[in-house]
């Protein structure tokens, strides 16, 4: 259950949309199921009234629509960004993917977000109602004749677990009370691998990175992806995103993506959320970022607008890259 | 009917595996499940589905179809696909089984697809019934019955036992070289279990799922409908729905250069893509919402003109789990029939 709820959500976008403030309404909108959420834009009350939803299931990040969303608008878009989108939308804003002047921001907080996966683990197949009340899941089943109760901090996703900031980095308008950043424990696994062998590390990831089916998802969800037209679309690149001629080139694509992403990716969590074959993406962003952090001293990607990338900037402390084949060489 | 007790079911694996490579659903590390060769040690899992449908057998992601090299204005042609062998695909689910007769009508169609046609021919499926359907399942309004499902042999799981009865005459063939780890049984059970399975049926919150505003001739009544606009507004254009899905056919051929020689492969290609179906003069479908359509319409209403009134889907409810925007077919269905969504 979230502090805010959906009640003062909806009240929110009728207000403002009833004073001409914006013009319509960037959320989540309800599905068949109570976990089955889509991103939508609502452009009357009767429509935020009728289909807007926020509960445990909303971890869809909103920032990444705004570029196709916020355009054509007219007057204002209204959008909602939990603490972890706001760091998006500033770093969309720092690559001028779109126009701050179209978008009308209501900062939300958020107590983190449910994986329906590990409720499924859970509580098994036919889920048909979750309620959410104290921070317990109520979940419903077929095959369960009463409610089975989870608590949420049993099933947050892992980006939630590990969550790194309650702080709200952008909005014009903020409901109920900002957070912190937090102490977060988001490079543990990336030290677990660390501290792998050469060899133990390329299995890990061949495990993985062998189920991928190259949908893509990954790469169109992720806030940090926004070539108008990517080198994996381009058939005549040679490495277009419909086949992987070997299992080589499964992996390629997830390191070129990363190494394309690094520096502004936000760590979101949006790539591991999104894959079909569960494959923990994330930690291959998460590497880069305590890599820069190490290297380059603490550096969040869109935890201020126009902030310059250590990789893409230059200073006399920069780090000398032979340091950084010396760690490599006795860190294995 | 035969049966063997569920404890004893690695002794049916070890005779299948005898003669044939046996393939089922074994469970991953990350929790999901996929299909992967039994050996010894190696457990039938207890998912409902597979991520990725058992298409792949018959259909793979990629596969190399034939190589050339050229010498001066020769071109040589080297047929390199290897030798089929027999293979039995066990623990399908009642609308994976449909789905094959689905792409039987593409590609055993004229001209008939050799390479799709002989791994059916060296094909032996076993299908399971589902006791436990999930809220996303909804075969049942495609008229698929998973307490029934079709096969060469189907069969059934109870907490105890596994039950068996063949279909066709590949799957008594199968069914008699397993006479030594089966018995006889009656099939009380059975009828119980599929008695079970139709209730649950009944209550499957999709099981009102209705087909009926849609199937062939429908083109001008549903294309230019104002509907489509929102169903694909926040579509990511990936290709999850496509490649889990065990229906869609669509593919690509191209030709590699490994540069001693050149290999044509093909591939699975995604209606989601940009650059589907691109010709000479660009794509045919510039905006999200028309790749959207296009396969929704593909699936409910072209194919269903095109194959004596068969609908594209068979409601295994893989797009449902996976969609990371949770948009699918579902959701098309019910807002052109009409049903509200909300509960």
């Amino acid at each position: 259950m979230q502090v805010i709820t959906r009640e003062q959500l909806i009240e929110k976008a009728v207000s403002l949309l009833a004073a001409n403030t914006v013009s319509c309404v960037l959320g989540w909108s309800r599905g068949e199921f109570d976990y089955d959420v889509s991103p939508a834009v609502f452009r009357s009350e009767e429509e935020v009234r009728r289909n807007f939803v926020w509960n445990d299931f909303c971890g869809a990040n909103m920032s990444k629509y705004l570029i196709s969303k916020a355009s054509g608008v007219d007057g204002k878009i209204l959008v909602f960004l939990k603490p972890c989108d706001t760091y998006s939308f500033n770093q969309l804003l720092t690559e001028h993917k779109f126009d701050r002047e179209k978008v009308y921001v209501v900062a939300v907080p958020c107590d983190g977000m449910a994986d329906f996966r590990l409720i499924k683990k859970v509580c098994g197949e036919g889920i048909i109602s979750i309620d959410s009340e104290d921070a317990i899941l109520k979940v419903k089943t077929l095959y369960s004749d009463s409610p089975i109760s989870v608590p949420l901090t049993d099933v947050l996703a892992e980006r939630c677990k590990n969550c790194k900031s309650k702080k709200h980095v952008a909005y014009d308008e903020l409901l109920g009370e900002d957070g912190n950043v937090l102490e977060s424990g988001r490079f543990d696994e990336v030290k677990k691998l660390e501290a792998m062998t050469a060899e133990e590390r390329f299995e890990f990831w061949q495990n993985e990175l062998s189920r991928c089916i190259r949908c893509n998802a990954c790469r169109d969800v992720c806030p940090a992806c926004t070539c108008e037209k990517c080198v994996f679309n381009n058939p005549s690149s040679g490495v277009e995103n419909k086949a992987a001629a070997n299992s080589f080139e499964e992996k390629l694509f997830h390191i070129i993506r990363a190494f394309h992403v690094a520096g502004r990716c936000t760590d979101c969590g949006e790539c591991s959320r999104v894959c079909p074959q569960n494959i923990p993406l994330h930690l291959l962003n998460r590497k880069f970022i305590k890599d820069i952090n190490e290297f380059y001293g603490e550096y969040q990607a869109g935890e201020e607008i126009g902030l310059r990338a250590p990789l893409t900037d230059y200073t006399t402390e920069d780090i000398e890259p032979c340091e950084i084949f010396h760690r490599r060489d006795t860190d294995a | 009917m035969r049966k063997c007790s569920l404890s004893e079911i690695n002794s049916v694996f070890a005779e299948i595996s005898k003669s044939m490579t046996l393939y089922l659903p074994v469970d991953g590390s990350d929790g999901s499940s996929a299909f992967s060769q039994w050996t010894e040690g190696v457990k039938w899992s207890e998912s409902l589905n597979t991520t990725k449908s058992p298409k792949d057998f018959f259909f793979p992601q990629t596969e190399d179809l034939m190589a050339f090299k050229t010498s001066g204005k020769n071109i040589e042609l080297t047929d390199i696909r290897k030798e089929s062998e027999d293979f039995v695909v066990f623990g399908v689910r009642a609308c994976d089984v449909r789905s094959f007769d689905i792409l039987d009508r593409v590609f055993l169609s004229e001209p008939c697809d050799s390479y799709y046609a002989t791994r059916r021919e060296h094909s032996v499926i076993i299908s399971v019934a589902c006791s436990h359907p999930s809220e996303t399942c909804f075969c049942t309004s495609f008229g698929i019955s998973p307490e029934n499902p079709d096969g060469d042999i189907s069969a059934w799981k109870t907490d105890t036992e596994v039950y068996f009865s063949p279909n066709t005459e590949k799957g008594a063939l199968l069914m008699d070289k397993l006479s030594s780890v089966t018995e006889e049984c009656s099939d009380e059970a059975v009828v119980k279990q599929k008695e079970e399975i139709s209730k649950i049926c009944s209550r499957l919150p999709n099981s009102k799922v209705d087909t009926n505003t849609f199937g062939g001739g429908k083109t001008a009544e549903l294309f230019d409908s104002p509907l489509w606009d929102k169903l694909s507004e926040a579509c990511l254009g990936c290709g999850t729905c496509t490649f889990v899905c065990p229906t869609c056919q669509c593919y690509d051929i191209k030709d590699f250069n490994t540069g001693n020689g050149v290999i044509r492969y093909r591939c699975w290609d995604s209606c989601m893509y940009s650059e589907f179906t691109k010709m000479a003069h660009g794509n045919n479908r510039l905006t999200q919402k028309e790749r959207f359509r296009q396969r929704f319409m593909h699936k409910l209403v072209y194919f269903p003109e095109n194959n004596d009134g068969i609908f594209g889907c068979v409601g295994c409810g893989r797009c449902l789990a996976k969609c990371p925007i949770s948009m699918n077919i579902v959701k098309v269905m019910k807002k052109f029939g009409g049903e509200k969504s909300e509960k």
